[in-house]
């Protein structure tokens, strides 16, 4: 299934060509208080990122709750605006632009939602549903012809065309998601961003929705932006991946690189946490639990971030910010005691079958 | 008789179907399994596969008017089913104790959290408050909150998911349980704050002998937790065995299915998944004879007529399928299946060689 499609990007060794660059993002939530609401702190959901995005890859964000990766999608998607930094899309400078330029933008940017009950308005037909973007962005005027390319998006995404008169309940959770995909492409859009697209899924739907999202990237040549919490789905779909913590990217590296040798204590306690299912690996693995929760992002705490809660973390680790710099390996990591290659194989057993 | 204690849960043909306006919901339709002391079971399943009711009707929660639950339930030698109502709250939360999947809905929002543990002691035992309240904190400490004695005087909001997780599985054994029912434990949760559940839940079984049953849709939870497992569909249990023959042997084109619709940390990147067509069926109107057919890549004509029962796959007598393509069939399909081939390659491999003999 993987050969016919790949001729454009082969195996990925020829760099591709920056879509989106992201430098020193910042989106920071002020936090009011008293009789005159004067702002008394702010909670650094993003915390001064940059990395880039590239045309026709899959990016995946991964990291705990509050990690600032659902963030950091909307900030890209300007759905919010940035407290400062950059954002250039395309060459152009994003991070500001407001009005008709802004939904010039959107057009070019779309999402698609973990909650595939929640995000469609349960008292429109599907095709009204999917036919919405034209509406907005007034293409295909008439109404015949929204029909049609409404008809043809459907059969993209594997529905069936003549359901286009349904609402959505009378739909799965599995075939919502896919009208919600529908959606996504109908102004084909270089990008788009899926946050948590399968987690509300049953597992044999799951599948399905990813072999979906695959194909279309191959087909149309899209680059997704994957959100995820789940380790193995973000490895399956991604070519490379940024883990987030407490709004900072403390590892951004190819998903071969990533998962066959995590540099940061972060990842590997990440890693070592996802469940095998294969009895045999689950009882080999030195189980790396981290302790306590994630620290407030209202009051990160001093130096490296993941001080309070690694098991390396020495006195520098208090007081020095590492940088997001290369590591043995190549993976780009933020930490002053990058993990061996010992410590990965004994904490994560999945990686000895990809070291080689 | 002896030699072989009786189990600590005995389930036998245990059916639950609700009346409802739309027609009989089959909710659970004839499951059977039981559980020993200090054991691990995994009972595994889709949405709607009937995991959590059959575990609800364990613990009496099912008992509404339109409920139909025949079967029989033993618990320590007691018949649950039978039970009256108020024997019932005698077991519930001191024999028996259950976590549940969302820990925001199951704490009482109005009070803190060293109370409503407090309370569920003070409901089984004849303690005075201070001794329930001492009690309490000592099982915050022991699931590892820290500073028990401050924490157990706030309320469920002012703890994080993972604490919640925490206080609950405090709860479910402050009356030391003999059972506890793990319904989808850590769905809700990050997967460090999984890690950090499951080795809990482990550590206090090792510490108290306590049996478990666990339920989730999560392969990789099982694998790491149970020692037999069992998978539901539509309300049967469709195979069951122990952990390793599961994953290692399985033989229901299910089980089958949900291996190969999972990615793994371990497997090539780029191989496609390869997901179960169709959906689970409504359990109002199941599908006549195997009620997977629909889904089945390897249906034949009879398959859609006669429903397959429970057995044994021969040579095995612990592992039980149900299953109608012959063992044979079964272990060749797998075995295709493991190379890498697709499910209807196999079946056409498969039948091909079966029409030629």
């Amino acid at each position: 299934m993987t050969a016919p499609a790949s001729e454009s990007s082969a195996g990925g060794a020829p760099p591709r060509e920056t879509l989106i660059e992201v430098r020193d993002l910042y989106k920071h939530f002020p936090i009011h208080a008293g009789f005159f609401r004067r702002q008394v702190g702010a909670v650094k959901a993003v915390d001064g990122i940059s990395f880039d995005v590239r045309n026709g890859e899959t990016l995946g964000l991964v990291g705990e709750s509050g990690c600032g990766k659902s963030t950091t999608a909307r900030l890209l998607l300007r759905l919010l605006d940035p407290t400062s930094g950059s954002i250039t899309f395309d060459g152009q400078e994003i991070a500001t632009i407001k009005g008709d330029r802004l939904k010039r933008l959107r057009s070019q940017m779309q999402m698609i939602f973990q909650d595939p009950y929640s995000s469609l308005n349960p008292r429109k037909t599907v095709g009204s549903i999917i036919a919405d973007p034209f509406v907005i962005h007034g293409v295909k005027q008439t109404k015949a012809e929204r029909k049609q390319a409404v008809q043809a998006l459907m059969d993209t995404v594997g529905l069936n065309p003549e359901h286009y008169n349904r609402y959505p309940h009378e739909f799965s959770g599995g075939q919502r998601q896919r009208i919600g995909v529908a959606r996504a492409l109908a102004l084909k859009p270089k990008v788009i961003v899926a946050d948590e697209p399968v987690s509300a899924l049953d597992v044999s739907i799951q599948a399905q929705v990813l072999n979906l999202l695959r194909e279309l990237q191959r087909d149309l040549g899209l680059t997704l932006i994957f959100i995820a919490h789940d380790l193995s789905v973000v490895r399956h779909m991604c070519d490379r991946v940024a883990v987030m913590y407490l709004g900072r990217i403390v590892e951004l590296a190819t998903s071969d690189e990533l998962y066959s040798h995590p540099r940061m204590p972060y990842t590997g306690a990440l890693m070592s946490a996802v469940p095998v299912a294969d009895p045999r690996l689950a009882a080999a693995k030195k189980r790396q639990t981290l302790s306590g929760d994630v620290p407030s992002p209202s009051n990160p705490p001093s130096g490296c971030r993941f001080h309070t809660r690694c098991w390396k973390a020495q006195e520098i680790c208090r007081t020095d910010d590492p940088p997001l710099e290369p590591k043995d390996g190549g993976n780009l990591a933020a930490c002053h005691f990058p993990l061996t290659d010992a410590e990965v194989l004994e904490r994560v057993p999945s990686a000895r079958n990809l070291a080689d | 008789m002896d030699t072989p204690k009786a189990p600590l849960l005995e389930v036998e043909n245990l059916q639950v179907h609700f009346e409802t306006d739309d027609g009989l919901v089959k909710a659970v339709d004839g499951i059977s399994y039981s559980v020993e002391r200090g054991q691990t079971f995994g009972i595994v399943g889709e949405s709607g596969s009937g995991k959590s009711v059959s575990s609800l009707t364990v613990m009496g929660l099912t008992r509404s008017r339109n409920a139909r639950i025949s079967g029989s339930v033993r618990f320590d030698g007691k018949d649950l089913l039978g039970a009256s109502e108020e024997d019932m709250r005698q077991v519930r939360g001191n024999d028996i104790a259950m976590i549940f999947q969302d820990p925001l809905s199951s704490l009482h929002p109005f009070y803190k959290v060293g109370k409503q543990i407090a309370e569920a002691v003070r409901s089984h035992r004849d303690v005075s408050k201070a001794q329930a309240w001492d009690r309490a904190v000592e099982m915050l400490g022991l699931v590892g909150i820290p500073e028990p004695r401050r924490r157990a005087d706030s309320y469920p909001h002012e703890f994080s998911g993972g604490m919640r997780q925490r206080a609950m599985i405090a709860m479910a054994l402050a009356n030391d349980p003999k059972l506890l029912i793990a319904d989808e434990p850590t769905t809700a949760l990050d997967v460090t704050v999984q890690a950090q559940i499951l080795e809990l839940i482990e550590h206090l079984q090792d510490e108290f002998d306590t049996a478990v049953v666990v339920i989730t849709h999560d392969l990789g939870v099982v694998a790491e937790m149970a020692d037999d497992i069992a998978v539901m569909y539509a309300g049967r249990i469709v195979e069951k065995a122990d952990t390793n023959t599961i994953f290692a042997a399985p033989e229901h084109p299910y089980t089958w299915g949900l291996l190969s619709s999972i990615p793994r940390l371990d497997s090539p990147r780029d191989e496609d998944l390869v997901p179960i067509a169709g959906r689970p069926p409504s359990l109002i109107t199941l599908p006549s004879g195997c009620s997977f057919h629909p889904r089945c890549p390897y249906v034949r004509e009879a398959h859609k007529r006669i429903d397959p029962k429970l057995e044994p796959v021969p040579g095995h007598p612990d592992h039980e399928v149900a299953c109608l393509l012959p063992p044979e069939t079964r272990r060749r399909l797998w075995a295709e299946l493991q190379r890498g081939v697709k499910p209807d390659a196999a079946r056409q491999g498969v039948m091909r060689e079966e029409e030629a003999a």
